[in-house]
């Protein structure tokens, strides 16, 4: 019983350094962010927002920030959108040839970024649409739109077939039992998978990278100024947008399991 | 699944169905089959000029540097997948059958983070602890070590892969292990099986899907992802994706990149039918 505590506490050990090791690139950019010297060591420099100041001050920032903004908007609109419809399909109805239908949704996550933003430069380029913000937008919805389709899938898991022919018996069109049953039901999901998407996009920089043209997003001025080299502007800007991102995940997390708790405890 | 009586053509149904196929039809099948068929493509002048030519495929893969460059990627790759497993599995262990359910769930609420948050930055920060006069050596320093050379070399490399694919790793394994049926553990251990034993005969065994589901999944992020080997390895062997990057962006060699893409996307495809083979691949002797 004694070696069993000991287990414990070793794997508890274990299980912290995990930890450590996943959040110490977080932290520590936040605490270079706030520091005066250019190549951060220990023992750190004076306390600055010089490097705030200086992302302030700068029109690209400003501009790249905007851009974000409407990219991670638009994308998770229309992957939740896509999202939807698929997991109420994939739901609903069985039909030929459901297998290819749920590859083509599911299979863009599994193929590396590089490969995707090679792919969508040239098509873009072929067809014509390269180097819009629109560009971005598009490919960043044909990336996250599996994830909108996975959680609001698992919540119509948790739903009742039986509600939706319970609503068609009480006179109701498909239509309206989709209003009334339906997106009422799956509304905590949809705002899951609204937050989830957008963090995927806001987040995302080898795609828009390739795509995006002039029209820069925050990932891809990281990018570029990482190219550079130690730049401590990065680590303000990263703080930045580290708590935007983690603020999405977390409330989609919210949103999601709060209220599959609830309907679990009667 | 009650249905309503059927239209010939129902237009409720194809609302739901049709947008993803349009979409995904559109932006994604197409750009696949048009980098496919980019691959026979010819560059002129540094204009690229639609073909049907081999000259692309011959000319990469009768090069040295691109096998080099293959067999490193697969080689890195494979490592990061086996550092990962390793190194996941403990702690995924302790989650599943050490922690409560709610230690367990606010655990997996915080891996879920930064899986999602901007890798780019974190690997930036990397850089900045493991450099030569970095935080990582100058906390070792006081302990009269170093200062070691950490960037630049597969160990900032597999740093970087780490980052990337440590919470989702653990986040898998946990799940594969907790689903287990913890009466069978016990019988196991009644009948005198020791910790060790049962980790070897009994939990993994049970788990083994969702387990090199982790694995294929890890692979996959480390064979393609180009932040880590770029910034953190210092692209001296340069991986696939850096390959592509390069032939991308100076080159305009796009046919050639595509050429890349492909061998990769066949190999990710190998490993992962190979893989997902081998996870439902009933045991022998098992009833």
């Amino acid at each position: 019983m004694n070696a069993n505590r000991t287990l414990n506490v070793i794997l508890g050990i274990y299980v912290a350094l995990i930890f450590a090791f996943v959040f110490a690139p977080i932290i520590f950019s936040m605490i270079f962010s706030f520091n005066s010297q250019r190549f951060p060591t220990i023992p750190l420099g004076n306390f600055t927002t010089e490097w705030y100041v200086k992302i302030l001050n700068d029109p690209d920032v400003w501009e790249a920030a905007w851009n974000s903004l409407v990219v991670c908007t638009s994308t998770a609109l229309i992957a939740t959108f896509l999202g939807f419809c698929t997991a109420y399909s994939d739901f609903r109805y069985n039909f030929r040839f459901k297998g290819p239908y749920l590859a083509l949704i599911l299979l863009p996550p599994t193929i590396p970024l590089i490969i995707v933003a090679l792919a969508m430069l040239a098509w873009f380029s072929k067809i014509g649409m390269s180097g819009q913000i629109y560009s971005i937008i598009i490919a960043h919805s044909v990336l996250t739109a599996p994830f909108a389709m996975a959680v609001i899938r698992l919540r119509l898991n948790q739903m009742d077939p039986d509600l939706e022919a319970a609503a068609w018996n009480l006179g109701g069109s498909e239509w309206a039992t989709m209003r009334h049953v339906i997106v009422p039901f799956c509304k905590p999901a949809i705002a899951s998978a609204l937050f989830l998407t957008a963090a995927v996009s806001f987040d995302e920089f080898a795609v828009s990278w390739f795509v995006s043209g002039l029209n820069k997003t925050l990932p891809v001025i990281i990018l570029e100024i990482v190219q550079g080299n130690i730049d401590p502007q990065v680590n303000a800007i990263g703080t930045f947008v580290f708590l935007i991102s983690i603020t999405l995940v977390v409330l989609a997390q919210v949103f999601l399991f709060s209220r599959q708790l609830k309907s679990i405890r009667p | 699944m009650p249905s309503k009586p059927r239209k010939n053509i129902d237009l409720y149904a194809l609302t739901w169905r049709l947008p993803i196929i349009i979409w995904q039809g559109i932006f994604f099948v197409g750009p696949v089959l048009f980098m496919l068929a980019m691959s026979f493509f010819l560059v002129v002048n540094y204009r690229m000029t639609e073909a049907f030519e081999f000259v692309n495929w011959t000319k990469m893969l009768s090069r040295g540097y691109f096998w080099d460059s293959y067999w490193y990627t697969i080689f890195i790759a494979s490592v990061s997948t086996i550092c990962a497993m390793c190194i996941a599995f403990p702690a995924a262990y302790a989650l599943a059958f050490r922690a409560s359910e709610s230690t367990r769930r606010w655990a997996i609420f915080l891996l879920i983070i930064p899986f999602f948050t901007s890798y780019l930055v974190r690997t930036f920060s990397w850089f900045v602890i493991l450099s030569k006069s970095g935080v990582l050596n100058g906390l070792l320093s006081n302990f009269g070590l170093g200062p070691y050379t950490m960037l630049n070399t597969n160990f900032g490399t597999l740093v970087g892969y780490m980052t990337l694919t440590l919470p989702l790793v653990v986040i898998l394994q946990t799940f594969s292990m907790a689903n287990i049926d913890k009466t069978l553990i016990e019988a196991a251990r009644n009948l005198g099986c020791k910790s060790f034993a049962v980790i070897w005969q009994v939990i993994i065994p049970l788990a083994k899907t969702g387990l090199i589901i982790a694995a294929i999944f890890c692979f996959i992020l480390s064979f393609g992802d180009f932040v880590a080997p770029f910034y953190l390895g210092g692209s001296q062997e340069p991986t696939l994706p850096i390959l592509i990057l390069d032939t991308t962006k100076s080159g305009q060699q796009w046919p050639r990149a595509a050429v890349v893409a492909i061998m990769m996307m066949g190999t990710l495809f190998v490993v992962a039918f190979g893989g997902i083979a081998l996870a439902y691949r009933k045991r022998k002797g098992a009833k």
